[in-house]
């Protein structure tokens, strides 16, 4: 009996669709929603305000202030710690003049908090912004039932192996597909670069992607959409999971990568690809470094889920190839052929911190 | 709102899928109340019940019948008949076939002076019927006499809820993989050192989340020794709600009509559990092991010291006539095996012979011990686990005892690749 409590029902259908019975949003008065990472480096946090009018830039919007000790990132004396909003996006589900604005978090001395990594990014992407960084990352992650389970899997058990599963259609080949429908609108409608999504190989993974931004954009977009995501699969009593290799998935299933494509300007012009190259061999010289950076705990995440099996390289290797979903970094086929475009890094683990890995290849190929 | 009304609709799917065990939860109050009958007194007469297997060639049929004095021999007993147009072993108009008492146990399902009696079947002119492989085994046997052919059956079986899904796995889906790696704690020389090894928890497991359905296992053990069934031992397989009883070692025709017994025996100790026993070699395709009933057989002159020469001979003449054999290894001239011989999961594949000492994944397998000791048997692997053990034991004794034309084996297996 108590297993039911935790199945969501599936098919998932439409959940109420209006929440707010009727009420339309207010005329004048902006809700901004705050939105900041917390201590944990992959975790998001939220709290909405109401201001009388809707700011015009950025700038503009208020700094506000939070229980640090509560997110992990301050201790019970000196508990506050300020959001200051970065980003300014529509909000998709309040409406009106409503807002969603991604923050990064300062101390009291107005110092960005250890896991704040956006003001370093920030710093990154203006020296290197005459290189035109640009950047599209692809986001894996698994559904999970309530009970902490993978979603569609039957309990206490496994479904038919994987194969059938990519790109796939059908009540036996992919669950939830409400929820990443619902959330591509939603990362639409927030004005996000979201390049399009694909069902996985693991029964119950998914991926989109956001691209191509610019330099800091990159991280923002990515934290929205996943905020989005979050959100999204909460109306459908449905957990998403970032975790790049979840327990019940060790054995014969894929992991969740981010992979990171990377290109500057010269890159994408005609002859761009000695460019490529030759940025594959400075990542190749700061790869151990790297690794350390490419999850939110030390590369400690992925090590789980880099085993060079399912389509993953191996952690101690740098390699790079044509083509090669085995490498370290892989120079797709179409760009081999026409001699530029861009690189993707195959290493970041799901639960990357996109301003962390934007700014460590960017300070790699182009300011070392 | 819609959440909670998941909720009732997920109660109402459970409990319809909790049929099957309310189904069973039925069945064993059943068995409780039937044994307040079964205690009774019986008046000084007898039930026998005769058991026969039907036109499938693996499929088994039984019905009673009562007598004024305990049998102590089969020949005691008087032919019987029963509609084979039901059974596919008649048609029309002539429909009756005879059962003719061959073997006979004590029922463990009756307590008391009731018996069990294997019968074989003959049609109308006194002939053995198409499945009836008895009569030419019987044969076979009583021409190698003196050479003492003795068996050891290992049978493989699966156990299946009502739903035809293994017993014990979760529904619509697979329980852990029956094979993985661990970290190699024992190295077999200091030479080679491999990092990691293969481990199978289910085989010869013990816990709740390892084996399912013990206590079939264990029911039946207990039957088949109160049986008078030369029941030698028990083990849980590979795939979970796999299981293994091996008969013997059984002297010619005792090891046929043993298995056939003994395969009734589980048939109907699974029916009081409320659970099915599939005989199928490969009732699950992927990563699963299959079902067998590898035989192991010697004679005389390879049991005693230094009979190995025979033994190496014996398996000399099996890699002649290795397709020939294949189509007595089955009820199906080998199609069945062709599912289960692949030669993955511990086995060769359907159209190699092949053997070795120690070798799992030959088709005949020379035990270590017994080449060590340079005498003793031989495990023929390839028999599929609904195999007719008639045909079996026959098909090792003419390759391997006889000579001339009293070798010769009539069916050949034609690949179907």
């Amino acid at each position: 009996m108590s297993q039911s409590a935790f199945n969501v029902h599936l098919p998932l259908g439409t959940p109420t669709v209006d929440q707010f019975l009727g009420i339309p949003p207010h005329p004048t008065k902006c809700q901004a929603t705050y939105i900041w990472i917390d201590g944990t480096g992959e975790n998001l946090r939220n709290k909405t305000r109401t201001l009388n009018t809707r700011p015009v830039k950025v700038e503009d919007y208020p700094i506000w202030n939070y229980d640090g000790s509560s997110c992990g990132q301050a201790q019970g004396r000196d508990s506050d710690r300020y959001l200051k909003p970065a980003a300014v996006f529509p909000d998709p589900f309040l409406g009106g003049h409503n807002v969603l604005l991604l923050c990064d978090t300062y101390d009291h001395l107005m110092k960005p908090t250890a896991t704040n990594h956006r003001a370093k990014c920030k710093e990154i992407m203006d020296k290197a912004a005459a290189h035109k960084p640009m950047f599209g990352m692809e986001q894996e992650y698994l559904m999970l039932d309530r009970d902490g389970y993978p979603l569609g899997w039957p309990k206490n058990g496994y479904p038919a192996p994987q194969g059938p599963y990519y790109c796939g259609v059908g009540a036996n080949k992919v669950v939830g597909r409400e929820i990443i429908e619902t959330h591509y609108r939603a990362c639409l409608a927030a004005g996000l670069e979201i390049a399009g999504t694909n069902a996985e190989v693991t029964p119950g993974q998914w991926e989109f992607q956001i691209g191509v931004c610019e330099g800091i954009a990159m991280g923002d977009q990515l934290w929205i959409a996943r905020f989005l995501l979050h959100r999204v699969a909460e109306q459908f009593g449905v957990i998403i999971s970032l975790d790049p290799k979840p327990q019940v998935t060790i054995g014969d299933w894929n992991g969740a990568g981010c992979h990171t494509n990377f290109s500057t300007e010269t890159m994408r012009k005609p002859g761009g690809i000695a460019a490529i190259n030759a940025a594959c061999e400075k990542l190749s010289k700061t790869h151990k470094e790297d690794m350390k950076l490419y999850d939110p705990n030390g590369g400690r995440d992925n090590l789980r889920r880099l085993t060079g099996r399912h389509e993953t390289s191996s952690v101690d290797l740098f390699t790079y190839g044509v083509a090669n979903r085995g490498c370290s970094v892989r120079i797709p086929r179409q760009v081999h052929a026409d001699q530029m475009g861009y690189l993707e890094d195959r290493r970041p683990s799901s639960n990357v911190d996109p301003y962390v890995v934007t700014a460590s290849i960017t300070r790699s190929t182009l300011l070392m | 709102m819609d959440r909670w009304r998941g909720f009732e609709e997920d109660y109402n799917q459970m409990m319809a899928h909790s049929s099957l065990k309310r189904k069973y939860e039925k069945i064993s109050s059943v068995n409780s109340i039937l044994d307040k009958y079964r205690h009774l007194d019986q008046s000084g007469l007898v039930q026998v019940k005769y058991v026969w297997i039907d036109g499938t060639g693996e499929f088994l049929r039984c019905k009673s019948k009562t007598f004024d004095f305990e049998p102590t021999s089969p020949d005691q007993l008087p032919i019987w008949n029963f509609d084979g147009t039901s059974t596919g072993q008649a048609i029309g108009d002539q429909s009756d076939v005879f059962i003719r008492p061959v073997a006979l146990y004590r029922d463990p399902f009756r307590p008391g002076p009731n018996k069990l009696v294997l019968c074989e079947t003959l049609d109308r002119n006194y002939d053995p019927t198409p499945t009836n492989n008895r009569k030419k085994c019987l044969e076979v046997m009583e021409k190698a006499k003196e050479q003492v052919p003795w068996f050891g059956l290992e049978q493989e079986y699966t156990l299946l809820d009502l739903d035809k899904h293994p017993y014990g796995w979760p529904k619509l889906g697979y329980p852990a993989p029956q094979e993985h790696k661990i970290r190699a704690t024992v190295s077999d020389s200091p030479k080679k050192h491999p990092s990691q090894i293969v481990i199978r928890p289910y085989y010869c497991g013990v816990g709740a989340d390892k084996v399912y359905g013990r206590e079939i296992v264990e029911a039946h053990y207990r039957a088949c020794m109160y049986a008078g069934i030369r029941i030698s031992g028990t083990n849980a397989e590979t795939m979970p709600a796999q299981w293994e009883f091996q008969i013997g070692p059984c002297e010619g025709i005792e090891a046929g009509d043993q298995l056939v017994m003994a395969r009734f025996i589980l048939h109907r100790v699974c029916e009081d559990f409320g659970v099915v026993c599939t005989l199928d070699p490969k009732p699950i395709l992927g990563d699963w092991n299959g079902a067998g009933c590898h035989c192991n057989f010697s004679t005389k002159g390879m049991r005693e010291s230094g009979g190995y020469p025979e033994i190496e001979t014996a398996v000399r003449k099996l890699s002649e006539v290795h397709h020939q054999h294949i189509a007595y290894y089955d009820p199906h001239g080998g199609r069945d095996n062709e599912r289960r011989l692949t030669g993955a999961h511990e086995t060769e594949t359907i159209d190699a012979f092949s053997y070795g000492v120690a070798n799992r994944s030959c088709s005949v397998r020379i035990p270590k011990q017994v080449f060590d000791d340079q005498c003793g048997y031989f495990e023929d692997r390839r028999p599929s686990s609904n195999c007719d053990p008639y045909n079996v034991t026959a098909a090792l004794v003419k390759t391997c005892c006889l000579k001339g034309d009293e070798r010769k084996l009539s069916l050949t297996y034609v690949p179907n690749f």
